[in-house]
């Protein structure tokens, strides 16, 4: 209950602060339009193909992204004295952090609408199941919601908002770049290829190009039930690593 | 026998090497205004944040309105309101969104909320900004916003944490006359402050603590007479009167008369009629003045009189606010 009034907080926030919206929706539209438009033909031989190929590997850089938000406001809060007020009131010590946890689903669904809106008004085509592309955002939002606890713990580290920044891109770019996001695995050299294959972005992409285009679109050789494996365990994984030292490092604060 | 809304024994806490309590016992009965005093570093906010169970002390023991901090911190909480140094409110929230959110958060329904937000607008004289985003009020209004915010549930116990520090001398006027207004409601107040002039106008009692020690507690009068009370400045309009003056005020003055200008002549004095008896003197001597004042000592003066040594170094405020 107080977690849900505290995500209202956040979300309410998001609205009034356009530039923090603008990463959920404008990033995502500029990073289709850069990437189809200047590179497909270099990379796919023709735009269509290259947005068909591109636009879930995308929308999944643009939800890890908005999924280290939530270190960034955590430690606004916590050097502006906001956490502090909040710790003077007699509600649950997790619901401050549950409510940004739960206000940050908001963000996310929003940016995987924008872009995929935005992806279709410029060419890109579904070519499965509504319930697959129900279940490819579902899972999308899982796992940036695994992810977000890096950033948390991040968040509760980091002297400064800016620091929040500046490390959450070191996690996220060797994360993205190094996958198939752009670029089919196979093209790259071996050693990336190492890194790609073990990378959870990689099945996270694979997993998306599988539920919303098809297996044609997937890397050669790949099966989707086995990348959405894939992608559970990861969350797992991250889950059971950042969770604990996320909250720890948040007790210590609150 | 009184009963004490706050009692704190032998509080320390240490962050790192920084003793910033050292065993420290502070007392406010129910419904008395408690004045901190101390420079910067001196303890003032570690203390604060430990009655706010913000921060576990190393040692000690804490009650507030009858609930251990460290063991019913729940039922503490719910019997405290917190002004923090800086003013902790959401900027990108309107003044009523700030307040609603809290008065949900204390399980007001939608609509108490509301209206207790209304009325707290309405007495902190904010209802036109009510509207507005929190960001694009004044520092005074800032401060009067999360005043009122730390009032949405009625709290026996508020704590103001260098409520006036950094406002300018009419908007701490104001912040006087609220603080006025809760107590004259029953509310007890810890005030912590660094101008004895804030603790003498809102305080029933005084305790003056450095270095994490407490090293005076008295009424601001018992305070202001063991620190050689007020101080009487006198600046006559022919400078050629500066000797009799000089002799003037020494009668009156407990100490020997000092020259803080070449122009002005200063003595400390104890009573309430010095500044009578010294102007029916300047008339009798037809000394012209062009300015005659009572002034408290300054907190450099205090310590100076209480610990023999000129004011503690600043180096180590950011404690509570890092912490």
């Amino acid at each position: 209950m107080d977690a849900l009034i505290l995500a209202r907080r956040t979300v309410t926030k998001m609205v009034r602060n356009p530039e923090q919206f603008i990463d959920v929706t404008l990033q995502p539209v500029l990073m289709t339009v850069i990437f189809v438009f200047i590179f497909g033909g270099a990379i796919a031989g023709g735009t269509e193909q290259y947005l068909q190929f591109a636009l879930p590997g995308i929308i999944v850089q643009t939800i890890m992204f908005t999924s280290m938000t939530i270190g960034v406001n955590l430690n606004t809060d916590l050097k502006n004295g906001v956490f502090d007020r909040f710790r003077s009131l007699p509600i649950s010590r997790s619901a401050p952090l549950l409510g940004a946890v739960t206000g940050d689903i908001v963000r996310h669904t929003i940016a995987v609408g924008v872009s995929l809106l935005f992806g279709v008004l410029i060419g890109f085509r579904f070519h499965t199941a509504w319930y697959e592309v129900v279940f490819a955002v579902v899972l999308m939002i899982v796992f940036a919601v695994s992810l977000c606890w890096i950033s948390v713990l991040v968040g509760m580290l980091a002297r400064s908002s800016g620091a929040v920044q500046g490390l959450s891109f070191l996690v996220v770019f060797p994360l993205t770049f190094g996958s198939s996001t752009f670029v089919p695995a196979d093209t790259l050299p071996d050693w990336l290829q190492g890194w790609v294959a073990v990378n959870p972005v990689t099945h996270v992409i694979e997993s998306m190009r599988g539920l919303l285009v098809g297996a044609d679109y997937m890397a050669p050789g790949s099966d989707l039930g086995t990348e959405i494996l894939w992608v559970l365990a990861s969350c797992v994984v991250l889950v059971s690593v950042f969770f604990p030292l996320a909250t720890w490092a948040y007790r210590r604060k609150i | 026998m009184t009963t004490f809304a706050i009692e704190a024994h032998g509080l320390t806490k240490s962050f790192g090497s920084t003793h910033a309590l050292a065993g420290i016992d502070l007392e406010v009965p129910e419904g008395r205004v408690l004045g901190v005093l101390g420079p910067n570093g001196a303890g003032k906010t570690t203390a604060v944040r430990i009655l706010a169970t913000l921060l576990r002390p190393d040692s000690g023991t804490a009650r507030v309105a009858g609930h251990d901090v460290l063991t019913e911190p729940a039922a503490a909480r719910r019997a405290i309101g917190l002004t923090g140094q800086y003013a902790s409110v959401d900027e990108d929230l309107t003044g009523v969104e700030n307040l609603v959110m809290i008065g949900r958060l204390l399980h007001l329904s939608a609509r108490d909320a509301r209206a207790r937000a209304a009325e707290l607008l309405e007495q902190f004289e904010l209802t036109d900004a009510g509207r507005r985003l929190a960001k694009t009020y004044s520092g005074g209004m800032r401060r009067r916003l999360d005043l009122a915010a730390s009032l949405v549930g009625h709290p026996s116990v508020v704590y103001l944490d260098e409520p006036t520090t950094g406002l300018d001398p009419a908007k701490r006027d104001d912040v006087w006359s609220m603080v006025r207004q809760l107590v004259a409601g029953g509310t007890t107040v810890l005030l912590t402050t660094q101008y004895l002039e804030e603790a003498d106008a809102l305080a029933h009692e005084i305790t003056v603590i450095d270095h994490g020690r407490v090293i005076a507690h008295d009424t601001p009068l018992g305070l202001k007479s063991q620190l050689g009370g007020q101080t009487l400045v006198v600046r006559p309009t022919d400078i050629a009167d500066l000797p009799t003056v000089t002799r003037l005020l020494a009668e009156v003055g407990t100490r020997e008369p000092e020259h803080p200008s070449e122009d002005q002549v200063a003595v400390p004095v104890a009573g309430d009629d010095a500044l009578v008896r010294t102007v029916a003197r300047l008339a009798e001597e037809g000394v012209a003045v062009t300015e005659l004042s009572l002034r408290l000592p300054s907190l450099d003066e205090v310590f100076y009189a209480l610990t023999g040594r000129a004011e503690s170094d600043p180096a180590l405020e950011s404690e509570g606010a890092t912490a």
